[in-house]
């Protein structure tokens, strides 16, 4: 009882210092949001970034050719090999004929020349189309399959691959690092201006610690004031990525320069992007106003 | 059973004054003692020590069973809790009526509304200022805003009431009154008052406890004692 009515009276004194000190609170609620802006960019980007790379590792293939020469023993022995390695996740076997009744489905071109093809001196081989858990070790999964038994080729897209996996985990960790920073950068912001807010109460304060109110009872308003200020603060930069990013995906339907860059799906993505903002916001406020007001809670 | 037991105290400050040397002192429940001693003689120092603005550098400050010196930062309002503190710049809140300026230190500790209501209009009637509820401090006299400052540290009905200089900004007779109100609060509410005063007249005239100090030192602790000036 006695700590919802400490509560209360704490949100009521929060929301009448926030508007008691409406300059510096509009000046902290602008600098939350300027930078909340750039952190919703931020992490739109950085969300894009990783589901492409994604898609695209995906669709990383390793594919095996084996010997014209192979018996399917041969097959299953290296299939059972395939398997034992700890970076495979999927594969499939298709035999020579599976190979060939699929290229006739593709196309009647196909269709025709292959049909006068049979088994025995079809140029088609077993093959194994690998997937692998962990993109950056595809190169040595791919090395290792080469030096089975009967295995004649192994294709996945060498150099190409190569280049895309240093490329994209390097714009992740930069982006995530973009994030922090400005983060850390609120927070600076925020200890700052209700430091000035709260050197205006001084005196409220001593009398507070001299009349017994305890440390956590003098602590809250501004922990809660902070908190406010957050809210008030990631309101726009919600905004901007709701609207913002739909009308994004739609003016580019839904790909960035090529088919190779899929956006994320607007719905579920957007929510989530915001309630991370507010969150960011909220949390940001309440460290920074908790460890302004700490200072002033020593006489 | 004393209420405030100090044992071999000393206070020494960071810039290398020591304001206080190996104190010893007993305070009965329920007396009224005035502290005397010159500027510099450690009056308020002592006064600080006792609700633990200052902690002592060495020895013993116990106040109503809780070892002041040992009382970590956070656990302060423990202390706080139980002696009301009046000062000689009053330390009213300029934006707040007489009523909430009382009703203030009652909010902090989380008392129900209409407890608090009770309470402050009881202990602005001790003070005789329960015509005044709504006025602001600015609007009152320096004795009237005394009187509001005691009311605030009597509210939560303390066991102690420290007074450090109380009536240093009044004339004589807005002192006597000031001295009046402390001393009907020590008779009928029975709350032990420590009041450190250079004031002599007041001394002499109310005849109570003196304890007097005197460039760190204590000189004398008397039951009836008066302003010596040969001491001081």
């Amino acid at each position: 009882m006695k700590l919802f009515r400490m509560l209360g009276r704490s949100v009521r004194d929060a929301f009448k210092s926030v508007i008691r000190n409406f300059s510096l609170s509009l000046a902290s609620i602008s600098c939350i949001t300027i930078t909340l802006i750039i952190v919703a960019v931020a992490i739109v980007a950085s969300l894009n970034v990783q589901n492409f790379t994604r898609e695209i590792e995906k669709d990383m293939t390793i594919v095996v050719f084996l010997d014209n020469s192979a018996t399917q023993e041969d097959a299953k022995e290296v299939e059972e090999k395939i398997s034992k390695l700890s970076n495979v996740s999927k594969y499939t076997y298709q035999t020579k004929q599976e190979v060939k009744e699929k290229m006739q489905q593709e196309s009647d071109v196909f269709n025709t020349v292959l049909e006068t093809w049979e088994n025995e001196d079809s140029p088609l081989k077993d093959t194994f189309q690998v997937k692998v858990k962990d993109i950056e070790k595809i190169k040595n999964t791919a090395e290792q399959i080469e030096k089975m038994k009967t295995v004649a080729v192994v294709r996945y897209g060498e150099g190409m691959v190569d280049k895309m996996v240093t490329a994209f985990s390097s714009v992740e960790k930069v982006t995530y690092g973009i994030v922090i920073a400005l983060v850390l950068v609120t927070i600076f912001l925020i200890i700052n201006t209700i430091k000035l807010t709260i050197s205006a109460r001084k005196k409220e304060i001593s009398i507070m610690r001299l009349v017994g109110a305890s440390n956590f009872t003098i602590k809250t308003p501004f922990i809660i004031e902070g908190m406010i200020l957050g809210l008030f603060g990631s309101i726009v930069p919600i905004g901007i990525t709701m609207y913002g990013y739909t009308a994004l995906y739609k003016h580019f339907n839904g790909y960035l320069f090529s088919e190779l860059i899929k956006l994320i799906k607007p719905e579920p993505f957007i929510y989530q992007t915001s309630l991370a903002v507010l969150g960011i916001g909220i949390l940001v406020g309440m460290v920074g106003s908790a460890s302004a007001v700490r200072k002033y809670l020593k006489v | 059973m004393d209420l405030i037991r100090v044992k071999n105290v000393e206070k020494r400050y960071k810039n290398g004054v020591t304001a206080i040397y190996d104190l010893n002192l007993a305070i009965e429940k329920g007396s009224f003692v005035f502290i005397i001693g010159g500027s510099g003689s450690g009056k308020s120092t002592l006064i600080k020590m006792l609700y633990r603005e200052e902690k002592p550098t060495r020895g013993q400050v116990i106040v109503g069973g809780l070892d002041v010196a040992k009382l970590k930062n956070k656990k302060v309002y423990k202390l706080r809790r139980k002696l009301g503190i009046v000062f000689q710049d009053y330390r009213l809140l300029p934006k707040l009526t007489v009523y909430e300026n009382v009703a203030f230190a009652l909010e902090c500790i989380g008392e129900k509304k209409d407890e608090i209501r009770v309470k402050v209009l009881k202990a602005l009637e001790d003070v005789g200022l329960k015509n005044k509820v709504h006025s602001y401090p600015d609007q009152l006299s320096g004795g009237e805003q005394q009187r509001v400052s005691i009311a605030r540290a009597i509210v939560n009905n303390p066991k102690l009431l420290l007074c450090d200089e109380p009536t240093g900004n009044l004339d004589p007779e807005k002192s006597m009154e000031i001295m009046k109100v402390l001393d009907d609060i020590n008779k009928n509410r029975g709350t032990t008052i420590l009041m450190a005063t250079h004031d002599e007249k007041i001394v002499n005239k109310m005849k109570k406890q003196v304890i007097t100090l005197k460039d760190g030192h204590l000189v004398n602790f008397k039951q009836k004692g008066k302003y010596q000036n040969e001491a001081i």
